[in-house]
């Protein structure tokens, strides 16, 4: 059994919990892709089709290192918008390249179902029972959920902490502590523990931060490299950020709040607009109502349901008077040009936050 | 009351529909003319930097009639089947224009997948304009037969013409990017006097498009990108080559493309991708050369 290796692409911290799954259901070899470097992205973008959006290149040279690597089992994600056809085009640039490997997907026409996954989950092991499976996918739906309640801590406190790296060195810990997990409570005990531990690390914070908020693309938002880690840049400039995209949020609460979004923005908006469409528009108005000083939007080049979102965006904004920056990530943007435009952004916000006072 | 209909995107597919639908009202309709640089600058100019050409083209269109009508027609269509979706544009297509113009909109709504049917689109659309139920399904069924005898006349014709012994070319994409004055009509005009047939992806028999796609792509969910590739696969065996006519970016079309030119790999395809910054010279090169090339295949005389 164990000349057989799976892997899968990366999104951010995420490969952590579904290493964790996969190591637990089956008895392959786990090995996530190499994390992604410059050369994933060239490798990814060779082989891709021109205008694609800039997920499908960032997977594609993972999918490459990781085959290069000795992998012969492949999963992607899968879900709605574009990244649902993206395994077959992808199986077939593979194979076109003369990979030989098997291809799994996670989700089926973008609808999360249990039962599905339990299905590719058994052709992966013959003997898992349901209720292994159920028990160990339930412990890591909580864990990307603890996972995602503690990033959202870390968010609000990291631009102003007083030794450098506590809180990614401490978070690295944490999710080291996490997959020694194997039921609820052990998990729950953990989180609870590095709640504390969180809290306790020193900041240097002022009563009224500089506040910002990032809306946009999913997979932009979540993996740090492909927005050429933005959120690190704002924490250097001493920023609050706050962010709604993330794992949890998409599995698990979507689903229940697009009434109370369209009810909240139906001044702007009288229909879902697709994928994260609706969402970036209820959550502009929310920052607006919450306080903020700035809304960064980001997304790949040519992300359609954003550009369907962004007259709304742009329309909200110039009536409330927000400052808002766009930012669109394609393969061969310039780092020091994002840097410079967002230093441009914060001296902006600077000035308007020191003439309201 | 006058009705004001953009000659762009789904125009193309439903404009029999819409207009037997609102002569049998006795509703006035006013349409745009065929995009013309002036329309293409307009629209450039009022949309998003990165959106599609087709959208941008189809702003310019909107803001032609902004004034010359009531109601704007714009349909939002989210599926036409189960299980199926459309570009995601098609569903933002009414919030992008109302927060880009200061325009009446008719409330045209279709989502398969949560049981709002086209049937439904047009009684609820009639209802807006005080038209009773009852009269607005009897319109609808005349419109439908309208545009049935329509497809009918129009697959016969290409029949025929697939018959004939000269050089024909598949042209493959969306019907807004085939007959659009700026984006298609060039191509198929250049062709025509090669003296080659183009044949049109869009015109092909429901029972062809609802099955053939899989014998390229199995996973795939765009309807129109369905009917496509359907058509493609019908239509390999009589043409010598295809077109793949997109226009930059569209996102459905930048992967089933792709599919489509790795998976057909005995007849010779040029994917062709218009901007709005194309100029003729280079694609009539290009569309020379291809023609050429056929022609060689053929064992034609390439100075006829």
């Amino acid at each position: 059994m164990s000349n057989k290796t799976i892997s899968f692409p990366h999104l951010g911290k995420y490969y952590i919990p579904v290493e964790y799954l996969l190591k637990k259901v089956t008895n392959l070899n786990v090995s996530p892709s190499p994390p992604i470097t410059k050369k994933t992205i060239d490798l990814g973008s060779k082989y891709s089709p021109d205008f694609v959006c800039i997920p499908f290149k960032y997977n594609l040279g993972n999918l490459i290192e990781s085959l290069d690597n000795g992998a012969n089992i492949l999963l992607q994600a899968g879900g709605g918008c574009r990244y649902g056809y993206y395994k077959e085009i992808q199986e077939v640039i593979l194979k076109d390249m003369g990979y030989k490997f098997d291809f799994y997907t996670l989700t089926e026409e973008g609808k999360v179902d249990l039962k599905y996954i339990f299905k590719t989950f058994k052709k992966l092991n013959q003997d898992l029972s349901f209720i292994k499976f159920a028990h160990y996918a339930l412990l890591t739906l909580l864990m990307i959920d603890y996972m995602d309640n503690i990033d959202d801590f870390i968010r609000l406190n990291i631009g102003f902490e007083v030794n450098k790296n506590d809180f990614t060195n401490l978070n690295k810990k944490m999710l080291k502590d996490f997959t020694k997990c194997n039921n609820f409570f052990t998990l729950t005990f953990n989180y609870l523990k590095y709640k504390r531990k969180f809290k306790k690390i020193k900041i240097n914070k002022p009563k009224n931060p500089l506040k910002v908020g990032i809306i946009g693309e999913l997979y932009t938002s979540m993996e740090p490299f492909s927005s050429y880690f933005l959120e690190t840049e704002l924490a250097k400039m001493n920023i609050q950020v706050k962010r709604f995209t993330n794992v949890s949020y998409l599995l698990l609460k979507k689903k229940f709040k697009k009434n109370k979004m369209l009810k909240y923005a139906k001044d702007y908006i009288t229909y879902p607009i697709g994928a994260d469409g609706l969402d970036n528009v209820y959550r502009t108005k929310k920052l607006i109502h919450d306080g903020y000083d700035g809304i960064i939007h980001i997304k790949p080049f040519g992300c359609t349901p954003e550009i369907g979102a962004m007259p709304i965006i742009k329309n909200i904004c110039k009536d409330y008077k927000m400052p808002i920056i766009y930012f669109s990530f394609d393969n061969q943007i310039s780092v020091e040009g994002i840097k410079t435009r967002l230093e441009a952004f914060y001296d902006m916000l600077m000035m308007k936050k020191g003439g309201k006072q | 009351m006058t009705i004001g209909i953009p000659k762009a995107l789904l125009y193309y597919k439903y404009h029999i529909l819409w207009e037997n639908f609102f002569s049998y009202l006795n509703i006035n309709t006013v349409t745009s003319p065929s995009t013309n640089k002036e329309i293409l600058d307009v629209g450039i100019k009022n949309s998003i930097d990165e959106a599609c050409l087709s959208l941008k083209i189809y702003l310019g269109h909107i803001k032609y009639l902004c004034g010359k009508c009531d109601y704007v027609l714009i349909p939002r269509i989210v599926s036409l089947n189960k299980n199926e979706k459309l570009c995601t544009n098609f569903s933002a297509l009414y919030d992008i224009v109302k927060n880009t113009y200061k325009v009446k909109i008719l409330n045209y709504n279709i989502d398969v997948d949560k049981n709002y049917d086209e049937l439904y689109a047009f009684v609820s659309m009639a209802r807006e304009l005080g038209i009773s139920r009852y009269k607005a399904v009897k319109a609808y069924i005349y419109a439908k037969e309208k545009e049935k005898e329509d497809e009918t006349a129009k697959i016969i014709k290409q029949e025929s013409l697939i018959k004939t012994n000269k050089l024909k070319i598949l042209i493959a994409g969306h019907d807004y990017n085939i007959y659009d004055e700026f984006v298609g009509k060039p191509i198929i005009d250049y062709l025509k006097k090669m003296d080659v047939v183009p044949i049109t992806s869009n015109i092909c028999k429901k029972i062809y498009t609802d099955f053939d796609y899989k014998m390229i792509s199995k996973d795939l969910y765009w309807t129109y990108n369905k009917e496509i590739l359907s058509s493609i696969n019908h239509y390999l065996k009589e043409v010598d080559g295809i077109i793949l006519i997109s226009t930059f970016p569209c996102g459905p079309d930048s992967l089933s493309n792709e599919i489509v030119v790795r998976k057909i790999k005995n007849k010779p395809i040029i994917t062709i991708i218009i901007d709005e910054l194309n100029n003729s010279s280079g694609l009539i090169t290009r569309l020379e050369s291809f023609v050429d090339i056929l022609k060689e295949r053929k064992g034609m005389n390439l100075y006829e």
